[in-house]
């Protein structure tokens, strides 16, 4: 058997990144696509059901075109699983960057990373921090890539209520979107993160993103209902469908807190996984 | 439903257009976000504004083609928008609406159409790079100038001050504070 160096582990690693953001950013995953028929099928508003035709043209000219299907290639997001086989260093983070770099150039992507008070665009879609990286034990070594992009991103909001508000939950699930109203480009997902901390609520409620959303327990469906009953529909332009799916992602937390965090996802609720070959 | 086929420079035919009303636009439009605004403000407007469509987006660009360019968010446009309607421009595209000092500005001369969020593929497909002015503000805030064909868009705030999205908006609202038992402000 082969010696495999760190030097390998890096350019195999940029490469699965590379390959997972091109796959995010032009093909969606199909239990979204799925979704997206199934709001479409029961919507009756006809101006709502021009932006389905629009968005059902647009899955099929990115794939077609094998170009991103938003402008808006957002900043990546990236989350790696580790077997006991490859080590945890530096490493890994570079190698993530290198096929961030790599796809910004080949796929192409819009350079969005900038330094936040200067404004200064590197250029790359690197930057301090950015590519974000969560690393976890698994059994498999996996990288994942979502894709954020700015308009929703931008109205999703994190809540520290009291343990005595648990009905407020809907309220501040539904309230995201009424004060979003189109911008975050609805039909949307939304990732809720109950429990945890001030910090880990937010982390939670973008990792609920990368659940199917398919299907729904009964309490992601009672708050999809409430997001629902808003009527606010396809790009704010009034509709059935305002949410596809709310999707909850809980942690334990302290006694006296409980926090609650909304991401808000667009329509476009990109995400790939590629298992890294090394 | 057959769409409206409209073609820049517009003028008063679009007068008669209805809030709701699909058309598909032909033509050179000219894209534009808020750099691009405060640019034009200061040294002037690069093309001629007369019947002018401007293209709430910052597109991917790559060996002058288009390979995505859908709309962005266009109230960040509202405080920004009407020297070019006094100018003569006839029709802003963007997504989300605008707000109600646009909606009066556009009362009795101009438009607002709605595009797709999201639908960058779909908008590329229907487009081809004729050139670009201020180039310095970077990809997404230069003004890149298109040529459209047939881009299928939705009027989403008409001449007469009919708005799709306030309507929308009020009704949420609405529904909002009866479910939560809130004072409706």
């Amino acid at each position: 058997m082969q010696c495999r160096g760190p030097e390998d582990l890096r350019a195999a690693l940029a490469d699965a990144t590379c390959r997972a953001m091109r796959d995010a950013v032009i093909t969606l995953p199909p239990d979204v696509k799925r979704a997206i028929e199934k709001a479409t099928a029961r919507e009756t508003s006809a101006v709502a059901r021009g932006e389905y035709g629009n968005i059902a043209q647009n899955i099929l000219a990115a794939e077609r075109l094998g170009v991103p299907l938003c402008q808006d290639t957002g900043v990546p997001v990236v989350y790696l699983t580790l077997p006991p086989s490859v080590p945890y260093s530096q490493a890994l983070f570079d190698a993530v960057a290198d096929g961030i770099r790599r796809a910004t150039q080949e796929i192409p992507l819009r350079p969005n990373v900038v330094d936040p008070l200067t404004r200064h665009n590197s250029g790359d879609n690197t930057g301090a921090g950015m590519p974000a990286v969560h690393v976890r034990p698994g059994e498999k070594f996996t990288v994942t890539v979502l894709p954020k992009g700015a308009g929703a991103e931008n109205v999703s909001q994190v809540v520290m209520l009291l343990p005595s508000q648990k009905e407020k939950i809907a309220e501040i699930v539904a309230g995201t979107m009424l004060i979003a109203e189109g911008r975050p480009c609805p039909p949307v997902v939304l990732g809720v993160g109950i429990g945890g901390t001030f910090d880990s609520v937010t982390a939670l409620a973008k990792e609920a993103l990368l659940q199917p959303i398919d299907r729904m327990t009964d309490f992601e469906q009672q708050l999809c209902d409430a997001v629902n009953r808003l009527g606010i529909g396809p790009m704010g332009l009034g509709g059935s469908t305002t949410a596809l799916a709310v999707k909850v992602k809980t942690a334990a937390c302290h006694t006296a807190s409980l926090p609650v965090a909304v991401n808000v996802q667009c329509w476009a609720n990109r995400h790939a996984t590629v298992e890294v070959e090394w | 439903m057959v769409s409206i086929q409209l073609h820049t420079p517009l003028g008063d035919e679009i007068l008669s257009l209805k809030a709701g009303d699909r058309i598909e636009l032909s033509g050179l439009v000219y894209t534009a976000r808020d750099e691009a605004h405060l640019r034009m403000q200061k040294e002037g407007i690069p093309f001629d504004p007369e019947g002018a469509v401007i293209y709430h987006c910052g597109p991917v660009v790559k060996d002058d083609r288009i390979v995505a360019a859908g709309p962005t968010t266009s109230a960040r446009m509202n405080a920004l928008s009407g020297f070019l309607l006094d100018k003569g421009a006839r029709a802003l595209i963007g997504k989300g609406g605008m707000g109600s000092t646009v909606k009066k500005q556009l009362r009795g001369r101009g438009v607002y159409f709605a595009f797709t969020g999201g639908c960058a593929a779909l908008a590329a497909s229907h487009m081809t790079l004729k050139g670009v002015h201020f180039p310095d503000l970077g990809m997404a805030e230069a003004v890149w100038v298109i040529e459209l064909d047939r881009l299928p868009l939705v009027v989403g705030i008409d001449s007469a001050g009919n708005d799709l999205f306030s309507a929308v908006q009020e009704n949420a609202k609405k529904i909002f504070c009866a479910e939560q038992k809130k004072e409706c402000v």
